[in-house]
C-alpha cells in the first residue's frame, strides 16, 4: 500500500483511536464466518429491497450497491468539527440562495460576479423574487467531503436539490446492528433513528403560510422506474406520509391536491423528488408528464411548499461552488471551517491553459455532470483517452472545471485476500428548516477496485456504514 | 388512502385470482384431452378454452395450429398473452412492488417468490415440465399469497380493496369458467346428459377445487341444474356468484363506514347481491343460462367500473 493516503484505521503510529474498538472484531474472524456474513447481509439489502438501477449497458434494475461490512469510524472530536463546518456551509449555501433571488447583495458587493449566476442554467428566472417559507431554499443538503489527512477535510461538491442516499445510510446501519450487536454493545456509536422525524419536522416547519393545521406533506417520486424510487418509497414510509406521482396531484383553485379514496385531499408541503424542469409543464419543460401543471402557480400564491425549493440548484453548480467560502464570509461573518479544493474553470483562458497542460495530473469534471459520468482522471487514463478527452475539453471549455487528484483517505475494507485499504468519501445529510440538524454519520462510499479513486455507485463503488463515536 | 395506491392493491389481486382462474382453465383443458376422442375431439376443446378467456384469435395468429403442447406454453408463459400465468403473475408483483410499503414483508415475500419461482420454471427445459407441475405450483402459491394476506395484513382500507379485487375477479372468472362447459364447450345438444357431457362437469368441478365439495352438498349426482346452483347459488361455496357478491358488499359495507360516505358503488353491489340472493336455479334457466351468465359477466364488469370510478381515480366527491 502506498504512504501517500492517509489511512483513516493506522497513522504511523499504529492503531488510530476511533478504531480501537473493532481490533478484535476482524482479527479473529474466521473466513468461513465472514463469508457468511457477507452472504447475511445481500440477503438483508435483497429482502428490504434496496436495490439501485444501473443506467447503460443492459444494467440489472434489481442491482444492489455492494455493501462493505468494516465500519469507518469517526472520534467524537474529528465530528463536532465536521458538524460545526457542514452547518455552516448549509447555512450559507441558503443564505446565498434567498438573496441571489431577492436583491443579490453578494453581486452587489463584487463578490460574485454578476454572470455566473443570473447567467447559470441553473438559475430560475420562475421564482425571482419569491421568498418561500422562512426563506429556505434547500432544506436537504448533503455535502461530499473528502480527507486527506487527520486534520484536512475539503468540500468535493455541494447538493442542494435533492441528494439521494440516505436510505443506504439508515439501512446499513440497519443490518450492522443485526449482524453485530455486539460491536454496538462495545462501541459507543451515537444512533441514527433520529432522521425521518428529524425530517419530518423540518418539512413541517416550512409549511406555507396559509396552512392553518397539522401539514399534509407528501413525497414526489417520478415513479418506480427511477432508480432511487426504493429510497422514495423508504422515506415515505419512515415518515409515515404518502409517496405520491404526478398523477395523484392536481391543482384546483389556490391550493394543491392529492387524489384519495375518499376524494380530493389538500397538499401542504411536497418533498419533490423530481427535477425543477419536470415540476410543471405550464411552467418549465411542456412535454413533462411527471409533474403537475399549474403547481408553481400555486407554489408561488404561497398555497403550497415545494422542498427544495425551484432554483435551488444554482447554489450546487460546480462553476458556483468556488465561491461558497465567499459566501460564509459574507453573510455569516465567519470563517469557513471547511475547504474546498482547489479548482480550475475551464472558462477562465488562463486556467484553462494550465489545466490543458497538465491533464494528466487532474480530474476534469462536466460543470452540470454527476453521477461520475463523463469526467476524466488523469492519472488514471491512457495517452488515447487523454487526446479524446482533450478533444471534448476543446469544444467547450466553458463546460468544465479541473481539481487535482486528491490523495483520498483511505479505510480499511473486506476484499478477497482478506482486508485491504481502499479509497472513501463521505456525504452528511444537514436538514435546514426552523433549526439547522444534522445527525451524526453520513453515506461512506468506497471504491472496491485496488488504487481507484471513483466512488461513485454508478462505477462499481460500494457503501459501509458510518460511525461517530458518542462523546463521554 | 391514495387513489393510486388503492389502484395497484386492486389490480393486483385481480391479477392473482386471474392467474389462478387460467391456471385453473390450462387444469380443465388436460383434463378433458385425457379423454378419448369425441366429437372433434381436444382440438374443439382448447380452442373452446381459449375462447373463453377471449384469446383464441391471438393464439392462432402466434401458433396457426392448436397443438396441445402450444396451448399449454401460451396459458402458462406466454408473455404476448396478457392472461397467461406468467404475465398475471408479473403484472401482479409489478403492483405490489409499487405499493410495497403498503404490504407486510410476509405478503411482499410471498409475491415476491412466487415470481422469482416462475422465472426459474421459464428456464426449465419445457419438456420437463408436466401440466399438473404447472397447475399445481399455481395453486400453491396463490393460496400461500391469499394466506399471507390474511393473516397479517391491517384490517385497514388497503386490505379492502384488496379483497374487492379478488372477489370481482372471481365472480367473473367463475361465470366465464361455466359458461365455456355449458355452451361452448359441448359439441351439440345431442351430447346432453351423454358420458362426454358428465365427464367434463366433473372435469370442471375438479378443475375449481370443488369435486368433493359438490358430492357433499348435492349427494354425488350430476346435474346441470345443480351444479350450476352450485356454482351460482350456493352461498357455501366460496366461488359461487353469491359468496363473490356477499364478499364484494362486506368490503363496500366496510369502507362506507370507515369513510363515512356511500357511493353508487354500494347501490350497485347491492342489486347485485339481491338479484342473486332471491334467484332460483329456475328462474336462471328460464332466462338461459348463458345468457344468464353473460348478464352477470356485464353487471359485474359495470360494478368494477363503478368501484374505480368511485375510488380508484380520486376525483369523485
Amino acid at each position: 500500500m502506498s504512504e501517500a493516503y492517509f489511512n483513516e484505521m493506522y497513522d504511523g503510529n499504529g492503531l488510530r483511536p476511533p478504531y480501537r474498538g473493532l481490533e478484535g472484531w476482524y482479527q479473529d474472524m474466521p473466513t468461513e464466518f465472514r463469508a457468511f456474513k457477507q452472504a447475511e447481509a445481500e440477503d438483508l439489502f435483497r429482502r428490504f429491497g434496496i436495490t439501485f438501477a444501473v443506467y447503460g449497458d443492459g444494467g440489472d434494475p434489481d442491482r444492489l450497491i455492494p455493501f462493505d461490512m468494516f465500519p469507518r469510524v469517526f472520534a467524537a472530536d474529528e465530528w463536532r468539527r465536521l458538524e460545526r463546518g457542514i452547518k455552516q456551509r448549509a447555512r450559507a449555501l441558503n443564505a446565498f440562495l434567498s438573496d441571489v433571488y431577492d436583491r443579490g447583495e453578494i453581486i452587489r458587493a463584487g463578490r460574485i460576479p454578476a454572470d455566473l449566476v443570473y447567467r447559470n442554467e441553473a438559475y430560475e428566472i420562475a421564482v425571482a423574487g419569491f421568498r418561500p417559507p422562512l426563506g429556505i431554499f434547500s432544506h436537504i443538503v448533503g455535502i461530499d467531503l473528502v480527507r486527506t489527512g487527520v486534520d484536512q477535510f475539503y468540500v468535493l461538491e455541494d447538493n442542494c436539490r435533492t441528494p439521494s442516499g440516505v436510505s443506504y445510510m439508515l439501512e446499513n446501519r440497519e443490518v450492522m446492528m443485526r449482524m453485530f450487536p455486539h460491536l454496538f454493545q462495545e462501541n459507543r456509536v451515537a444512533p441514527l433513528d433520529n432522521y425521518a422525524r428529524l425530517l419530518k419536522r423540518t418539512l413541517a416547519s416550512v409549511a406555507p403560510a396559509k396552512c392553518d393545521r397539522e401539514p399534509n406533506i407528501v413525497i414526489l417520486t417520478p415513479g418506480h422506474y427511477n432508480s432511487a424510487y426504493y429510497e422514495h418509497s423508504f422515506l415515505a414510509d419512515l415518515m409515515g406520509v404518502e409517496l405520491v406521482e404526478g398523477q395523484d396531484l392536481f391543482v384546483e383553485g389556490d391550493f394543491c391536491w392529492m387524489r384519495t379514496t375518499q376524494g380530493p385531499r389538500k397538499v401542504d408541503v411536497i418533498y419533490r423528488r423530481i427535477d425543477d424542469a419536470f415540476l410543471d409543464p405550464l411552467c418549465f419543460r411542456p412535454d413533462s408528464t411527471l409533474g403537475v401543471p399549474g403547481l408553481m402557480n400555486v407554489y408561488r400564491s404561497g398555497g403550497v411548499t415545494i422542498c427544495s425549493a425551484p432554483g435551488a440548484g444554482v447554489a450546487d453548480d460546480k462553476a458556483i461552488y468556488t465561491f461558497v467560502p465567499e459566501m460564509v464570509r459574507f453573510y455569516l461573518g465567519e470563517a469557513p471551517i471547511l475547504e474546498n479544493v482547489p479548482t480550475w474553470q475551464c472558462a477562465k483562458p488562463d486556467e484553462y491553459k494550465y489545466v490543458q497542460e497538465h491533464l494528466a495530473e487532474l480530474v476534469v469534471k462536466e460543470v452540470h455532470g454527476s453521477g461520475g459520468y463523463g469526467m476524466l482522471v488523469g492519472p488514471k487514463a491512457d495517452k488515447a483517452t487523454i487526446e479524446t478527452f482533450a478533444a471534448k475539453l476543446a469544444e467547450n471549455p466553458g463546460n468544465y472545471i479541473a481539481q487535482p487528484t486528491l490523495a483520498l483517505s483511505t479505510c480499511p475494507t473486506f476484499v478477497e485476500e482478506g482486508i485491504a485499504p481502499r479509497h472513501v468519501d463521505l456525504r452528511p445529510y444537514c436538514l435546514v428548516g426552523r433549526d439547522v440538524d444534522l445527525v451524526p454519520g453520513g453515506l461512506t462510499r468506497v471504491a472496491l477496485t485496488e488504487g481507484s479513486l471513483v466512488v461513485n455507485s454508478s462505477q462499481g463503488g460500494g457503501v459501509k456504514d458510518t460511525w461517530v463515536i458518542a462523546e463521554e | 388512502m391514495l387513489s393510486r395506491t388503492a389502484a395497484n392493491l386492486y389490480w393486483m389481486t385481480r391479477y392473482l385470482e386471474r392467474s389462478e382462474t387460467t391456471a385453473r382453465l390450462l387444469d380443465l383443458g388436460f383434463r378433458n384431452a385425457l379423454l378419448p376422442n369425441t366429437g372433434g375431439g381436444f382440438r374443439n376443446e382448447w380452442s373452446a378454452i381459449l375462447q373463453s378467456k377471449g384469446t383464441l384469435q391471438n393464439f392462432t395468429e402466434k401458433y396457426g395450429e392448436l397443438k396441445q403442447r402450444n396451448v399449454e406454453s401460451f396459458l402458462f408463459f406466454d408473455m404476448d398473452n396478457p392472461s397467461s400465468v406468467a404475465s398475471c403473475i408479473t403484472a401482479a408483483r409489478e403492483n405490489a412492488r409499487i405499493v410495497r410499503t403498503a404490504l407486510t414483508t410476509q405478503v411482499w415475500d410471498a409475491i415476491n417468490t412466487s415470481f422469482q419461482d416462475l422465472k426459474e420454471l421459464m428456464r426449465r427445459e419445457r419438456s420437463s415440465l408436466e401440466v399438473p407441475e404447472l397447475t399445481d405450483w399455481s395453486l400453491r402459491t396463490a393460496a400461500q399469497i391469499r394466506g399471507a394476506i390474511e393473516a397479517t395484513q391491517l384490517r385497514n382500507d388497503g386490505y379492502r380493496f384488496m379483497n374487492l379485487g379478488y372477489a370481482v375477479e372471481r365472480a367473473d372468472n367463475t361465470a366465464r369458467l361455466l359458461d365455456v362447459k355449458y355452451y361452448v364447450l359441448l359439441p351439440s345438444v345431442a351430447y346432453v346428459g351423454s358420458g362426454l357431457d358428465n365427464y367434463q362437469w366433473t372435469t370442471l368441478l375438479r378443475a375449481l377445487s370443488a369435486h368433493r365439495a359438490y358430492n357433499w352438498a348435492y349427494g354425488g349426482e350430476l346435474s346441470a341444474a345443480q351444479i350450476a346452483h352450485f356454482l351460482i347459488l350456493n352461498p357455501k361455496f366460496p366461488r359461487s356468484l353469491l359468496s363473490c357478491s356477499l364478499e364484494v358488499n362486506e368490503h363496500l359495507d366496510h369502507l362506507a363506514r370507515m369513510y363515512d360516505r356511500a357511493t353508487p358503488a354500494q347501490e350497485a353491489a347491492r342489486k347485485l347481491l339481491g338479484e342473486l340472493a332471491e334467484a332460483q336455479i329456475e328462474d336462471v334457466f328460464d332466462e338461459g343460462l348463458h345468457e344468464f351468465l353473460s348478464r352477470m359477466i356485464s353487471e359485474n364488469a359495470g360494478l368494477g367500473q363503478c368501484i374505480q370510478d368511485q375510488y380508484l381515480t380520486g376525483e369523485a366527491r
